[in-house]
C-alpha cells in the first residue's frame, strides 16, 4: 500500500493536471473527500469545475496526477467502473426511451439479472416519488420530473459516489429551491459521498459539508461554508460568495501605538480586535479592507469600535430588507438594514461595524 | 443498503484487478480502438483515393502514358500539346463564358426570386416547389428536355414563326455562335431553384428588427435591400458562390445530352476533353494533363475562399 | 403641459367621429402586388414549361407531333410512346426498352444507398464524440476532396477497382457511390452529431456504453431526421448519376441516365420524340416522386449541402 492511498477518504484527487493545447485549464490540483460527505465545487464559469467532475467520472483524459475512489486508483478506468453515477444538468435523458428504459439502460447494459433491475427501479422510484411516471417518455415530464429522473438513473446504479454538474440550472427559481432541499433530503438518506458543481452560492452555502471555491483552475478555499463565508482566505473568495458583495475599502495599515490600525481617506479603522491569519500582525502597507453589508450597522448610537458619518446616495428597498448605498472616504459602500428604519436618499448618517467581523487583504489579495 | 454498496465495490473490484498495480497507461494506439476501425474507410478514402488518387493524375500528367498508364517522363508536353490544341481552348473559352453568366445570372435571378418569395405572399410553398423541381433531375433528364424545347423544326422557333413571325430565328443548339448559351438556359432551368431556396435560407436568417428599424426610418424598400441586406448576407452569398464554382467546372452530363459538344467542337467543355482523351482516344496522359488543369482551376477558385473564410475567423 | 394643449384636439376628432379608424384598408391589387406576383408567375411558366411538354409529347402521336406546334395538347391520347420507351426502345443493339436501365439503376441505388449512409454516418458520429488525433486530418482531407473534379480521380479509381477485380461490376459501382458521397454525408452526420446534447453522450458512458453500443442504442434511433435526409440526398444523387455510370460500368450494366442518353441520342433511325419525352420522363419520374414526397424535408438536405463552404 502506497503512502498517497487515501484510506479515509471517498474521493482522492492527487495533482491533477489537465491542459487543452497550451492552455492550462487545471493546475496540480488535489482534494481529498471524505466518505458521505457532500461536497460542492463552486466558482464562476470558465473556473474548471465541470472539468474537474468531468475529470473525476472519468469523461476527460488527464494530463497529469492520479484520481483515487474508495482507495482505488482509478485514473485510467471507464467511468462505468468508476463506482460513479452523474446527474447532468440537461438531465441528459435519453429521449426515444421511457422513464423505466432510461433508468435500466446502464443496468441493461452490464447484463444485470432482470429481477434485480426491477428492484432497483422499483427502489429508485420509490425514494424519489416517480412510480407513476415510469412508462412516460421525457418529453412528457415537467422540468423537475426530468431532473428526478436523471438523479434516479445515479440511484439505480448503486454507486458510492454522486456527481452532480450543475443539475438545478435548467430550473425556475422555485422549482429549484424545492429541489435543492429535496437532494439534501436524499443524502440525509443515502448518506453517499456527493460531488456538486455550481455556481449558485446559495445552493453551495445551503447543501455543501464542504464547499472548494475555484478560479482559473485552482482551489482558493476548501472549508465549510461558514468558515469561507466568515473567513475568506482572499479577496476573489470574498468577493464571490455574498450577496450583495462585501464592501472593499480600499487603503493602507498603519502603525498606531502598539497596535494597528487601516487608513483611508481620512478614515481611521482600529485594528486591535482584529484576528490576524498567522496570529501576528503584518507589516504595515497597501490594504483593502472587506466588510459585509449585514455586518454594518446605520444609525445604531455609540458603541462601535469604529463609526463614521456618510451621506446616502441610493436606497434599494428589497422587500425583507434594504439596501443603503452611501460614499465613504469617497469609495461606494453598501449597508442592508431592516426597510422599517431605512433612511432617504440625500440623508446625513453614521455608519458603524466592529472591525472583528471584516477582512483584510494585502496588496495581493491574501487575507491579512 | 450499505452492504449493498460494498457487495457493489468487490464486484467492481473483481471485474478490474488493476487497482493500484497499474502503472502504465493503455497504449495510445488502442485507446479508442474502435472509433479508429469505425473510420477506416473515411482514412481510405480521403487518403488513397482523394489525396493519393490526386496525386497519381498529377504524376503521371508529365508522361506520355497513351492505352495504359507508363512512367515515362515527358516533362511538360501534355501541357503544351494541351494548349496547342483547338479543341481545348474552346473548352476553356465555353467554360468561361458558361461559367461567369451562369455564376452572375444564377446569383441575380436566384436572389430575385428568394426577394419575392420572402414578401409574405400567399402559395409561397407552390411557388418554391415549382422553382426548385428541376433541381431533383438529372443533367441529362434536363439536357434532353431541353434539347427538345430547342429543337428549330419543332420547339420554340417553330412555334413563334407558326404564330407568323416567320423570319423569327431562335436554334442555339444548331448555330456554333451561341450554342453555349442554349446550355446555359438549360443550366439555369435546373441551378436557380437552388440558389433560391440558398438565398431565401439567408434572408429568413436576418433579423425581423432590421426590417422594423428600416420601415420606421423610412427607407425603401429596394434600398434596404441593396445597402443593408445584401451586405449582411455576405457569407451566404460566398457559399453559394462556391457551390456553383465548383458545379460550374464539372459540367459535363448536360453538354453530353444536350449537344454532345457540337455542332462540331462548338460546345465541348473540359470535362468532357478529360473524358474523351481518358477513355475513347487512348490518350491518357492528354486526359490527366487536362484534369490537372481542372484542378488548378478549382484550387485558384477555392484558395482565396479558404483563405478569406478560415483566415478570418482564425483571426476572430 | 404638451398634454394638457392636445387633448382638446384628440377630443375633437374623437367626438366628430372623423378620421381613419380600425383596420387599415388594405388593396389587393396594389402595384406592390402585381409586380410580385407578376414577376413569380412569369418565372413560374418557365419552369413549368418543360415539364409540360414534356408531358404534352409524350402523349402524342408521331404524325401529330410534325404537324402541330409542342405546346399545344394533344388531339388523341396515346400511351404508345410510353410502353415503346420502357419495353421496346432501341440502344445500339438491344431492344428491350428503359426496362434494363431502371432495374440496373434500383440495383445500384439500393445499396449504393445504404452503404454510403452506413459509412458516412458512423463517420460522423466518431468524429463528433469519438475524436482521435488525425480524425480532424482525414476530415479536412475528405472535405477538400469534395471539391477536386471527379475527372481528376476518375482514372486511379478504375485502377484501384480493377486491382480489386470489381471494375465494370455493380459492386465497383456502388464503391465508388459510397466514396463520393461520403464528404457531404459525413459533413452533415458530423454537423447533427455535434449538435446534440454532449451530455447525453456522456451520460451514456457512465452507463456503461460503448461505441457502437451509444451508436445503436442512443444515436440512431435520436436522428431519424437526419437519416431521411441523407436517404434523399443520396437516392436523387445517385440516381442522376452519369458521370460514373458511364465510365465504371458494362453497356449491360448501364444505369437509366446512361440509357436514356443513349436511347435519344442514338443517330440510327427515325427520332421518335414522343418516345424521347416518354423516356425522359420516365427516368425523371423517380427523383421526382422523392422531391414532391420528401417536401420539406428536401430543402433540408440542400440547407445541408450548403454548409461544405
Amino acid at each position: 500500500m502506497r503512502v498517497e492511498r487515501a484510506i479515509n477518504a471517498s474521493v482522492s484527487v492527487r495533482d491533477l493536471s489537465l491542459n487543452f493545447g497550451a492552455v492550462q485549464v487545471l493546475q496540480a490540483l488535489n482534494l481529498d473527500i471524505a466518505e458521505g460527505e457532500f461536497v460542492v465545487l463552486l466558482g464562476p464559469s470558465g473556473c474548471g469545475k465541470s472539468t474537474l467532475l468531468n475529470c473525476i467520472a472519468g469523461l476527460l483524459d488527464i494530463t497529469d496526477g492520479r484520481i483515487f475512489i474508495k482507495g482505488r486508483n482509478v485514473t485510467w478506468e471507464e467511468p462505468k467502473d468508476r463506482g460513479i453515477g452523474m446527474v447532468f444538468q440537461s438531465y441528459a435523458l435519453y429521449p426515444q426511451m421511457s422513464v423505466e428504459k432510461n433508468l435500466s439502460f446502464g443496468l441493461r447494459v452490464a447484463r444485470l439479472p432482470k429481477d434485480e433491475i426491477a428492484q432497483r427501479i422499483a427502489r429508485a422510484a420509490e425514494i424519489l416519488q416517480i412510480e407513476q411516471l415510469l412508462q412516460r417518455k421525457p418529453a412528457a415530464l415537467s422540468g423537475g420530473q426530468r431532473q428526478r429522473v436523471a438523479i434516479g438513473r445515479a440511484l439505480v446504479r448503486d454507486v458510492d459516489v454522486f456527481l452532480f454538474d450543475e443539475p438545478l440550472s435548467n430550473l425556475d427559481a422555485k422549482l429549484r429551491s424545492e429541489l435543492r432541499v429535496e437532494i439534501k433530503l436524499l443524502h440525509r438518506r443515502l448518506q453517499n459521498t456527493m460531488i456538486y458543481v455550481t455556481h449558485d452560492q446559495i445552493e453551495a452555502m445551503t447543501l455543501a459539508d464542504r464547499i472548494a471555491v475555484m478560479r482559473g483552475g485552482v482551489i482558493q478555499q476548501f472549508d465549510a461554508p461558514q468558515a469561507i463565508y466568515n473567513r475568506p482566505v482572499n479577496r476573489f473568495v470574498a468577493g464571490f460568495l455574498g450577496s450583495p458583495a462585501m464592501n472593499f475599502l480600499e487603503g493602507q495599515v498603519e502603525k498606531d501605538g502598539p497596535y494597528l490600525r487601516f487608513a483611508a481617506d481620512g478614515l481611521s479603522v482600529p485594528l486591535s480586535t482584529y484576528a490576524f491569519a498567522d496570529g501576528a500582525p503584518p507589516a504595515p502597507g497597501a490594504a483593502a479592507l472587506g466588510i459585509r453589508p449585514e455586518h454594518v450597522s446605520l444609525n445604531s448610537g455609540d458603541g462601535w469600535p469604529f463609526s463614521a458619518q456618510a451621506v446616502v446616495e441610493v436606497v434599494e428597498p428589497m422587500g425583507s430588507d434594504t439596501l443603503v448605498w452611501l460614499k465613504l472616504a469617497g469609495q461606494k459602500f453598501s449597508v442592508r438594514m431592516s426597510s422599517e428604519r431605512a433612511p432617504q436618499a440625500g440623508d446625513q448618517v453614521t455608519i458603524g461595524f466592529d472591525p472583528m467581523r471584516a477582512s483584510l487583504f494585502d496588496a495581493a489579495g491574501d487575507r491579512l | 443498503m450499505v452492504v449493498r454498496r460494498v457487495n457493489a465495490r468487490q464486484h467492481i473490484d473483481e471485474r478490474s484487478p488493476m487497482s493500484e498495480s497499474q502503472t502504465r497507461p493503455p497504449s495510445r494506439l488502442l485507446r479508442n480502438l474502435n472509433a479508429k476501425i469505425a473510420s477506416i474507410p473515411m482514412i481510405l478514402t480521403a487518403v488513397v483515393v482523394f489525396a493519393g488518387g490526386t496525386a497519381w493524375t498529377v504524376l503521371y500528367s508529365f508522361t506520355n502514358s497513351k492505352l495504359l498508364p507508363r512512367l515515362n517522363f515527358v516533362g511538360l508536353d501534355q501541357y503544351t500539346r494541351l494548349w496547342a490544341a483547338p479543341r481545348w481552348l474552346v473548352s476553356i473559352e465555353n467554360l468561361l463564358i458558361y461559367g461567369v453568366l451562369s455564376l452572375i445570372f444564377s446569383l441575380v435571378v436566384g436572389f430575385v426570386l428568394a426577394a419575392l418569395l420572402d414578401q409574405k405572399i400567399r402559395f409561397e410553398n407552390t411557388f418554391r416547389t415549382i422553382f426548385l423541381y428541376p433541381f431533383a433531375l438529372s443533367f441529362i433528364v434536363t439536357g434532353l428536355v431541353w434539347q427538345w424545347l430547342l429543337n428549330p423544326e419543332h420547339g420554340i422557333q417553330s412555334v413563334v414563326r407558326g404564330l407568323g413571325w416567320t423570319s423569327f430565328s431562335f436554334d442555339p443548339l444548331y448555330n456554333s455562335e451561341i450554342v453555349i448559351y442554349g446550355i446555359l438556359i438549360a443550366a439555369l432551368w435546373q441551378g436557380t431553384g437552388l440558389v433560391m431556396c440558398l438565398m431565401l435560407a439567408g434572408l429568413r436568417g436576418i433579423d425581423e428588427d432590421i426590417w422594423k428599424a428600416a420601415r420606421v426610418d423610412g427607407i425603401p424598400m429596394w434600398r434596404t435591400y441593396l445597402f443593408i441586406v445584401i451586405p449582411m448576407m455576405r457569407p451566404v452569398f460566398v457559399t453559394t458562390l462556391v457551390i456553383i464554382a465548383s458545379g460550374i467546372v464539372k459540367v459535363y452530363d448536360l453538354v453530353v445530352a444536350q449537344t454532345s459538344g457540337g455542332p462540331g467542337i462548338a460546345s465541348e467543355v473540359p470535362a468532357k476533353y478529360v473524358y474523351d482523351y481518358m477513355f475513347f482516344a487512348q490518350n491518357l496522359g492528354q486526359g490527366f494533363a487536362a484534369s490537372t488543369m481542372m484542378l488548378l482551376s478549382v484550387v485558384i477558385v477555392i484558395v482565396p475562399w479558404a483563405y478569406l473564410e478560415f483566415g478570418r475567423r482564425r483571426r476572430a | 403641459m404638451n398634454i394638457a394643449t392636445k387633448s382638446p384636439t384628440i377630443a375633437a376628432d374623437a367626438d366628430g367621429d372623423t378620421g381613419p379608424r380600425g383596420p387599415k384598408p388594405k388593396r389587393t391589387l396594389s402595384r406592390r402586388n402585381i409586380i410580385v406576383y407578376g414577376t413569380l408567375l412569369v418565372a413560374a411558366i418557365y419552369y413549368l414549361l418543360p415539364l409540360y411538354v414534356m408531358i404534352v409529347t409524350s402523349l402524342k402521336g408521331m404524325p401529330e407531333i410534325r404537324l402541330g406546334n409542342i405546346f399545344s395538347p394533344p388531339l388523341e391520347i396515346t400511351f404508345e410512346p410510353w410502353i415503346k420507351a420502357w419495353s421496346s426502345a432501341c440502344t445500339g443493339l438491344n431492344c428491350d426498352g428503359l426496362s434494363r436501365g431502371f432495374w440496373n439503376s434500383v440495383r445500384i441505388t439500393v445499396p449504393s444507398v445504404v452503404l454510403s449512409i452506413a459509412i458516412a454516418s458512423v463517420n460522423g458520429y466518431a468524429l463528433a464524440n469519438w475524436r482521435f488525433k488525425g480524425s480532424e486530418f482525414f476530415f479536412t482531407i475528405l472535405i477538400v476532396g469534395a471539391f477536386i473534379p471527379y475527372q481528376v480521380m476518375l482514372y486511379p479509381i478504375v485502377i484501384i477497382l480493377r486491382e480489386i477485380g470489381l471494375y465494370g461490376s455493380l459492386s465497383g459501382l456502388v464503391i465508388v457511390h459510397s466514396i463520393f458521397g461520403m464528404p457531404i454525408l459525413t459533413l452533415l452526420f458530423r454537423n447533427y452529431f455535434t449538435s446534440m446534447p454532449e451530455e447525453l453522450f456522456k451520460a451514456a458512458r457512465v452507463d456503461g456504453a460503448g461505441f457502437w453500443g451509444i451508436y445503436l442504442r442512443i444515436m440512431l434511433p435520436m436522428s431519424l431526421p437526419i437519416f431521411v435526409v441523407a436517404v434523399i440526398i443520396q437516392i436523387t444523387g445517385i440516381w442522376n448519376d452519369f458521370l460514373f455510370g458511364v465510365v465504371y460500368t458494362r453497356p449491360e450494366t448501364y444505369p437509366m441516365t446512361v440509357q436514356l442518353n443513349n436511347i435519344v441520342n442514338s443517330v440510327q433511325g427515325v427520332k421518335e420524340y414522343n418516345v424521347n419525352m416518354a423516356a425522359t420522363l420516365i427516368t425523371g419520374l423517380v427523383p421526382l416522386i422523392v422531391y414532391f414526397v420528401s417536401g420539406k424535408l428536401f430543402v433540408r438536405g440542400i440547407a445541408a449541402g450548403a454548409v461544405k463552404g
